[in-house]
């Protein structure tokens, strides 16, 4: 059933609009003065100016791949990310660490890892899923590139990006 | 023994009444009826040790009445009332007997899987996102399902070898090994290679290798597979890819006349393990790592990817028109008897049909196939090892294949054989031919998938697809009709037998028709005798006997004799 909208009644005075333009000129006027005097500023000057530190602590920005204390990527190549990502960014070839490395009770690393941005739509999926805490979105937005392999970031720009990373769970310790 | 198959019996299973053969394993009669006992140690294949106790189900008789008693009436379907059992019993090695109950679920089957499951993870690594058996692993399978979800252990795990190399193919990880025994039993029982073992018995127990012995048989991949665990991978899978990436086909192994069905596991058009596929006609549930192995070539560098054409010394890249332009120019001015077609017994019964097609449209002098004859294994491994021979020898109406090889080359030194077809072949290395005796020839086609010396001498140059690219039938040793099935698409260029001979076919004069593999399927059955109305859903996953050529398969000739002997189920 349609419901009927009471319309308000308007006095004379509001039939004519005039006191209503008059009222936002003013509001209008009134920041045109104080931007012109400069008292106030209205437009960022980005990219000389940047919002950066204001990113809130949850910002998703560019997927980046972690080291640890002790130095040891903690990536273990297991592609789960590579399963769940939504536009299918993530390319990963895993290898075998070799038995002479510090690390070769881990076994396996990405010999190998691809980030397509163009492809990436920073949904974190990859974060939340990684059973390593490898993987985390950093606040990176500003992504560009002049040309489509320019935009795939491989291994080591992702381990460039996302850097060293304390206080994380350590499952490879000395026990294991 | 037939009689006693007969002899039905009523076992109930979850509250309802089923009737199956005397002597059915509990466990089987449960699959039968739809319900699944989750095992680990329990194949058909093998003897059951029952040490798992994972398939630990409630079972129940009509108790035995007092002295003094009345029998217990039966009810009005003629079944006397159960008396169940307080302890459970294992369902993998115990066999049905009659008004026998048996409850896989309830509180009882539910704790016993859960304490089972407890027991088993209690030691197990989490190291699942490294290890290549997750996404196809029963212990994680079962414990989503019967575990408790949290470990109440709270002590070290216990540390055990991991990383070991038990042999050239195979790689151990003790920790993660569950003590099935699967792979100590097939190794004794199916390789007769009895090299694994248990060694510190306890909560230490290790599986180990016997000292100055390495896991090295023909058979020993087949212990990956039916691994329940990841506590045995695969050197050549390791860390290749993960499974649930992997698409998979059900095809037959091309590798020998036995046709070993497998699954191909494939992602990109890119090949990346071959795993064997049941069928107790052909090769039970195993394939020998030789042939399971030998698929590398196909993604490798020295694939033929477009057409050639002989240009002075070298070759250079053509189209497919052009290609198949010049080769039937070049025939068509030449008289029947001067050409020969060697064709190949690694093509499906559809491409011989062509090949039978093209020599009869040219007239072709000499038509015959390249024989692969070696010795048996004893196992799997044919002694023909071509997938093919019977189909050929059925289609091309060879009596003895590759009898003819030989006058063929004499003809083309006596100069009266002008004009060589060999397809899918590869005459120099595979065949009695050096590349001298081309010489004198006006024109020779080869289509192969891989560069090879006869390619190197050859006119026209054509690229074949191989055996995963193709779709088809085949025949194997014993006259069984089994499907070829396309698991990836071939790079470049590449076409098909088929369509390589029908276009050679259709420029030469002949018509064409032809569209499909499913178009010469039809055609096949039509026109050869012994083919004649098998249709293609009849073939199915596990193919047809069609003819018997009296061959038989020693391995399932000894399964046959352990399923008599009540040793397996089979």
């Amino acid at each position: 059933m349609a419901i009927v909208v009471k319309r308000p009644k308007l006095k004379w005075w509001e039939h004519l609009y005039l006191p209503a333009i008059v009222g936002g000129m003013r509001v209008t006027l009134g920041h045109l003065i104080k931007t012109l005097s400069g008292k106030k500023k209205v437009t960022m000057q980005y990219p000389e100016e940047k919002w950066d530190e204001n990113l809130p602590e949850h910002y998703r920005g560019a997927p980046a791949l972690v080291t640890d204390e002790q130095d040891r990527e903690r990536c273990v190549a297991c592609q789960l990310c590579e399963f769940i990502c939504p536009p299918r960014a993530i390319t990963i070839k895993p290898e075998e660490i070799p038995s002479d490395d510090k690390w070769a009770k881990v076994e396996k690393r990405p010999k190998a890892f691809d980030i397509d941005m163009i492809r990436c739509i920073y949904c974190g999926l990859c974060e939340e899923v990684c059973p390593e805490q490898a993987i985390f979105l950093r606040k990176d937005y500003a992504i560009t590139g002049t040309s489509r392999e320019e935009m795939v970031h491989d291994k080591e720009r992702l381990y460039e990006i996302g850097g060293k990373r304390v206080g994380l769970v350590n499952k490879w310790n000395g026990l294991k | 023994m037939s009689e006693e198959k007969s002899d039905l019996i009523d076992v109930q299973i979850d509250g309802e009444w089923h009737k199956f053969p005397k002597g059915t394993r509990m466990i089987e009669a449960c699959k039968e009826a739809g319900v699944e006992v989750p095992h680990y140690c329990y194949h058909p294949k093998l003897t059951s040790p029952g040490n798992c106790r994972m398939c630990l189900v409630e079972m129940g008789m009509p108790p035995r009445p007092r002295p003094g008693d009345d029998p217990a009436e039966p009810d009005e379907d003629g079944h006397l009332p159960i008396g169940w059992m307080p302890r459970p019993v294992i369902a993998c090695a115990n066999t049905i007997a009659p008004n026998m109950g048996i409850r896989t679920t309830g509180p009882l089957t539910e704790e016993c899987r859960r304490g089972v499951m407890e027991f088993l993870l209690a030691n197990h690594p989490l190291d699942c996102p490294i290890c290549d058996q997750a996404g196809e692993c029963s212990l994680q399978e079962f414990s989503v399902e019967h575990g408790k979800g949290e470990s109440r252990f709270r002590e070290q795990k216990v540390k055990k070898p991991k990383n070991v190399d038990i042999g050239p193919r195979i790689r151990l990880d003790d920790e993660r090994c569950i003590m099935c025994s699967r792979c100590i039993r097939f190794t004794d029982e199916i390789a007769d290679d009895p090299v694994l073992g248990f060694t510190d018995r306890g909560s230490h127990t290790t599986l180990a290798v016997h000292p100055g012995h390495e896991l090295a048989n023909n058979y020993s991949l087949n212990t990956v597979d039916i691994c329940p665990v990841g506590a045995l991978t695969s050197n050549d899978f390791r860390f290749q890819m993960r499974v649930w990436f992997m698409k998979e086909v059900n095809t037959i192994d091309p590798n020998c006349g036995t046709g070993c069905n497998i699954v191909v596991h494939s992602r990109q058009d890119e090949i990346y393990r071959i795993t064997p596929r049941e069928n107790n006609d052909v090769n039970s549930a195993w394939i020998p790592d030789s042939h399971r192995l030998n698929y590398h070539w196909i993604n490798s560098e020295l694939r033929l990817t477009d057409p050639l054409i002989k240009d002075g010394k070298s070759h250079r890249q053509t189209s497919w028109e052009d290609a198949i332009e010049l080769s039937a120019s070049k025939l068509s001015g030449l008289k029947g008897s001067e050409i020969a077609i060697v064709a190949s017994a690694r093509m499906t019964n559809e491409e011989l049909f062509m090949v039978r097609r093209l020599a009869t449209h040219l007239d072709a002098g000499y038509v015959d196939i390249v024989p692969r004859m070696e010795k048996s294994d004893g196992y799997l491994i044919s002694a023909d090892r071509n997938p093919n021979t019977t189909g050929a020898k059925l289609i091309l109406g060879l009596e003895d294949p590759g009898s003819k090889l030989g006058k063929i080359k004499d003809a083309i030194i006596k100069d009266e054989v002008k004009a060589l077809l060999v397809l899918q072949e590869n005459l120099i290395d595979d065949a009695d031919f050096a590349a001298e005796d081309f010489s004198s020839l006006e024109f020779l086609l080869t289509s192969y998938p891989m560069a090879n010396p006869t390619a190197e001498a050859a006119d026209v140059v054509l690229p074949g697809a191989c055996w995963a690219e193709k779709s088809g039938t085949m025949l194997n040793v014993t006259g069984r009709l089994q499907r070829l099935n396309q698991a990836i698409d071939g790079p470049g260029q590449t076409m098909q037998s088929w369509e390589i001979i029908r276009d050679l076919i259709q420029n030469t004069g002949g018509g064409n028709g032809i569209y499909s593999t499913q178009d010469l399927f039809n055609l096949l059955t039509s026109e050869i005798p012994d083919f004649v109305g098998v249709t293609w859903d009849q073939i199915g996953d596990l193919g047809m006997q069609l003819v018997d050529t009296g061959e038989t398969i020693p391995l399932l000739e000894k399964e046959r004799q352990r399923i008599a002997k009540g040793l397996i189920v089979g």
